[in-house]
């Protein structure tokens, strides 16, 4: 992913930038599924932003020869994991495991979701009883001299107040 | 001899525009809170001349690069007396440098647009707003002059021939896609100005969503142009067929992006009804903070390892206190004054009001997602729990069901109502596209593959309810009229460059659902003669020709294609050798159509004269950057609304 | 203070936490892997592979054991370990050290003839041609240099070229590994 970097033009280091390549055969067409869905998985620990798919790097190159070995003999995908975590940790996994230390990464959108749609909840239910309220409630909540020049957000200068209505009301005429 | 001193004219014009800005900072501002014209009448004409000195300055650093003086090192480390002229052009921001300048230069574009656009605005309020693009520009100008300036000289002995400018960056996609990017990015910068001058005015009504809504809709397209180039250029310039990796520099144009797409919803929420305003200054400063942490997060090198940065800390840190400075700045202004705010209007649970803040919600929710995804590692690294990476198959498992609830949500938002509205109604409307979306959805999937795969099935549905409802959202708008098609001339174009965007999102939805599912890819040893069929095609491999380019060799594989058995085309994957920098790329060659492209892809040598191959065949991949470019255009026509312009014309009268 | 104002808040703590994390980034590397062998503090890896020097001779773990010692990946491919090579030298022989050798993916010929030229620091030099030693490492790039303890378990791995500002944690390291075993 070294290539990718350069999208952002700030890389000046020499690359080559080749798509990594292998004339792999496989004796059935779901072991060649799961060579590319491993490989895709896995990250290249040399060049730190790529999958062992794509990189041509030659650790790569070495790794994906050992995923297709492993495939070709068999090995359940958790061992063929395994194999690569014990060599170079949890960090070659493009997906992170679920463990103490990913709850957050993993559920934390989900609980901030749940929050996100309990306060829109909560907001169009206050508002909606606000409306039977006077309008005058909002008034009195503003705090007045507070800061300087600040205005509560619907006291418009009457020339602002004039130029809005204009506005409205040519949209309206439209 | 004037033109031996180009290089320090363009240092000394990026000094004067700092000055310039310094005051464009400070003047009108102060103007502005004592209420003195004149001061504020500065604004103006300090936004042109900066404008005019980096615009000078950009062309210094561009007359280097034409005229190949490789006495000025940036020049020298990224172009080549035999690159073509207009890759020597587009080499300008081909590095970190020149790139910087780059970003100057259309922020100071963006505030002379402000500058010009809005004669009709507030006196105070445009002051406030050039004033903080100024404070903005004063953060760059700064930045590049004390840590990375173009201009700066390789003397007394001076390299006789440059380095050349990366092969990958030799390409069309390349000299386009930096610049609509940097649009975009810095484009929310104008809709953070106005978010900030209204914190600082303290006027947050609807007249202010109406001042920045055009701005941001420009913006928004720009940079919904350039991460769809950047996705196309990826596609066909990195040669394994990908167009969208989960890479943080991707990241971090997606997030903007997404922010973006929320604040638009948002700001027409309160033009239209005059509430949620504290929380659409909020996505204003987010989106902007975004672009900058993006810039941060690229450059320091504290997400991915650059070289060129480990040794020089001092940029990363320069960016991280810019970021201290502008982002917590604002969100202390934002702290101390938004809670003043007041909503003047109410709405039910059910309104078009509560959907656009549900829609708002998920959009936020996906961003935050990838920001968390983004620095994970980093945030475990700095705790001392190890090393980890985050990748694709984190971002896809969350961001698809996120994507395709907002999908959801966005054929029930187009159809609602402001203010409040019955469940049943909305039921009403709404079955019957639902159902026909089913059916289609499934019809379709199934006349595509003869299978079906719940992902593909779910994509079709959701693209063909999207357009359903927005028919039916058609449908209501002309139900009354006598004259249908008279009506349908008097839509606004805001309508119009809505219902073009949502039909992007669509498109885009059957592209990665197709794409994604359905591409098909065989890796493998050709040596001349050997074929390969499959679909409809076969590829005869004929061997490797040997080309000469202007600065490169390369190996030119051919290959013919014929479908059904009959000549189709010819492909040339290219293997190049740039020669300069002896770099090796791969050039895959593409054969592109609307509902699939061939993607054929040389590796390396193998024994006996055989080559390694990749052919791929990627059905309706155009459809994704299809889809970028009819959000563009939404995007751009929903600005270009004459409501926008209309104050002109009566300020004029 | 009400909670709507306290709320207002809430965005400005989310990013002065997160840019305490982006400071505290700056000076971390994140090219910078840590061994699970030196994490787990796990002896190296079975293997009986030939000797470079002696190529009859088959060398398994046991042979590294036995006392606190370095070992070193390197090939001639790589120009890193040639930078490194002349310091490795010095340590051999001005300071005593032991270093162990893998000779990583290369080809023997011109490793032998390497050591000729540039000298050997090294006691025994493991020939790693395919490269399956260093996989079962998790090596993942030339010059690596492990610290092994006594029972031939990897303590300490540095990536990179040794000089004298690595010998300093090195030495640190092998002090410690040494002190821990006699206590």
């Amino acid at each position: 992913m070294i290539k990718r970097l350069c999208l952002w033009l700030f890389l000046l280091a020499p690359l080559s930038a080749t798509a990594a390549i292998d004339a792999y055969e496989f004796s059935n067409e779901s072991n060649e599924e799961r060579f590319h869905e491993l490989t895709g998985e896995l990250r290249c620990p040399k060049c730190q932003n790529q999958n062992i798919a794509d990189s041509d790097a030659p650790l790569a190159a070495d790794l994906r020869r050992e995923v297709h070995r492993m495939v070709e003999e068999g090995e359940p995908d958790a061992s063929i994991i395994d194999f690569m975590v014990t060599r170079y940790g949890e960090f070659v996994l493009y997906r992170p495991r679920v463990t103490a230390t990913t709850w957050l990464l993993w559920y934390g959108p989900f609980v901030l979701l749940g929050i996100g749609l309990l306060v829109v909840f909560m907001i169009s239910r206050n508002r909606r009883n606000r409306q039977t309220l006077s309008e005058n409630s909002t008034a009195t909540e503003a705090q007045p001299g507070q800061t300087e020049g600040y205005s509560p957000s619907d006291n418009l200068t009457p020339e602002e107040a004039e130029r809005l209505n204009k506005l409205l009301q040519q949209e309206k005429d439209q | 001899m004037i033109d031996m001193v180009v290089p320090e004219l363009g240092e000394f014009s990026l000094i004067l525009a700092l000055c310039l800005s310094v005051l464009l900072a400070i003047v009108p501002l102060v103007g502005a809170s004592r209420g003195n014209v004149l001061w504020m009448n500065f604004a103006r004409p300090l936004s042109k001349g900066m404008f005019l000195f980096t615009l000078f300055s950009f062309i210094c650093l561009s007359w280097s690069f034409l005229y190949n003086d490789f006495s000025v090192a940036y020049v020298a480390s990224n172009s080549n007396s035999a690159l073509p002229w207009y890759y020597r052009m587009s080499a300008v921001w081909g590095g970190h440098e020149g790139s910087l300048l780059l970003w100057a230069l259309i922020l100071a574009a963006w505030t002379l647009a402000v500058a010009v656009k809005s004669r009709n605005l507030p006196q105070d309020i445009i002051s406030r707003v050039l004033a903080v693009m100024g404070w903005i520009s004063v953060g760059f100008y700064l930045f590049i002059l004390f840590t990375s300036s173009p201009f700066e000289r390789h003397l007394p002995a001076f390299p006789q021939e440059g380095a050349d400018l990366n092969p990958l960056l030799q390409d069309f996609g390349l000299i386009v896609h930096p610049p609509m990017l940097y649009m975009g990015y810095v484009g929310f910068a104008v809709s953070f100005a106005f978010a900030i001058a209204a914190l600082l005015s303290g006027r947050l009504d609807a007249a202010w969503a109406r001042w920045s809504r055009p701005w941001t809709s420009v913006a928004w397209a720009f940079l919904t142009l350039g991460i769809a180039l950047g996705s196309w250029w990826a596609y066909y310039e990195l040669g394994w067929g990908g167009w969208w990796f989960w890479d943080p520099v991707e990241n971090a144009s997606l997030m903007p992006w997404l922010v973006g797409t929320a604040l638009i919803h948002s700001l027409a929420v309160t033009e239209k009804r005059g509430v949620f305003k504290s929380w659409t200054v909020l996505l204003a400063i987010f989106a902007f903070s975004l672009s900058l942490l993006g810039t941060f997060l690229v450059r320091s090198g504290v997400l991915t390892s650059v070289h060129a940065f480990a040794s020089d800390p001092e940029r990363g840190l320069f960016i991280l206190v810019m970021l201290a400075i502008v982002i917590g700045g604002s969100l202390l202004l934002y702290a101390l004054r938004a809670g003043q705010m007041r909503s003047e209007s109410s709405f039910g649970l059910l309104s078009r009001e509560s959907l656009l803040l549900v829609n708002n919600v998920l959009l936020v929710v996906s961003c935050a997602m990838v920001l968390l995804g983004t620095i994970y590692p980093l945030i475990v690294d700095a705790l001392g729990m190890g090393k980890l990476s985050v990748g694709p198959p984190y971002f896809n498992a969350l961001f698809v069901p996120l994507g395709a609830i907002l999908v959801v949500f966005m054929g029930i938002g187009v159809i609602s109502r402001w203010k409040q509205m019955q469940l049943s109604m909305l039921v009403q409307q709404l079955w019957l596209p639902g159902v026909v979306a089913l059916v289609l959805g499934v019809g379709s999937t199934w006349l595509f593959a003869a299978e079906l795969k719940p992902w593909v099935t779910l994509g079709l549905v959701l693209a063909w309810w999207v357009v359903l409802s927005g028919l039916r959202d058609l449908y209501n708008r002309l139900r009354h009229r006598r004259e249908k098609l008279a009506g349908l001339l008097k839509q606004t174009r805001s309508y119009y460059g809505m219902v073009l965007a949502h039909l992007g999102v669509a498109v885009l939805v059957v592209g990665v659902a197709l794409v994604s599912i359905y591409s098909e890819q065989r890796d493998l040893r050709m040596q001349p003669g050997d074929s390969i069929s499959f679909r409809d095609y076969t590829f005869i491999y004929d061997g490797n020709r040997h080309v000469e380019g202007p600065n490169y060799t390369s190996d030119q594989g051919q290959i013919r294609v014929l479908l059904n058995g009959e000549p189709y085309t010819e492909m040339h994957p290219e293997k190049r050798l740039y020669t300069a920098r002896g770099n090796v790329m791969t050039e895959a060659a593409i054969d592109p159509g609307f509902t699939r492209d061939l993607y054929v892809a040389l590796g390396e040598p193998l024994e006996n004269g055989a080559w390694a191959v990749r052919v791929q065949y990627k059905p309706y991949v155009r459809w994704l950057w299809l889809g970028g470019l009819l959000m563009t255009f939404g995007g751009l026509l929903a600005a270009s609304d004459p409501r926008y312009r209309k104050r002109r014309a009566m300020a004029a009268a | 203070m009400n909670n709507r104002k306290l709320f207002a808040f809430i965005p400005l703590v989310l990013f002065l936490v997160l840019g305490i994390f982006l400071w505290r980034g700056l000076s971390l590397d994140p090219t910078e892997l840590p061994s699970e062998l030196a994490e787990k503090k796990k002896p190296l890896p079975a293997f009986e592979l030939p000797s470079l020097t002696e190529p009859e001779t088959l060398l398994t773990p046991a042979d590294l054991a036995g006392e606190v010692a370095l070992l070193n990946v390197w090939a001639t491919w790589c120009p890193t370990c040639k930078e490194e090579h002349g310091f490795l030298n010095r340590l051999a022989r001005d300071e005593g050290v032991t270093i162990y050798g893998i000779n990583y993916k290369d080809e023997p010929g011109k490793a032998r003839e390497w050591l000729r030229r540039y000298l050997n620091p090294y006691q025994k030099v493991v020939l790693d041609q395919e490269g399956t030693l260093g996989l079962d490492m998790g090596v993942y790039g030339a010059p690596e240099t492990y610290v092994l303890d006594a029972e031939g378990r990897v303590r300490y791995r540095h990536v990179g070229a040794v000089d004298a500002q690595v010998w300093e944690t090195l030495q640190q390291v092998m002090q410690q590994v040494r002190t821990e075993a006699k206590g």
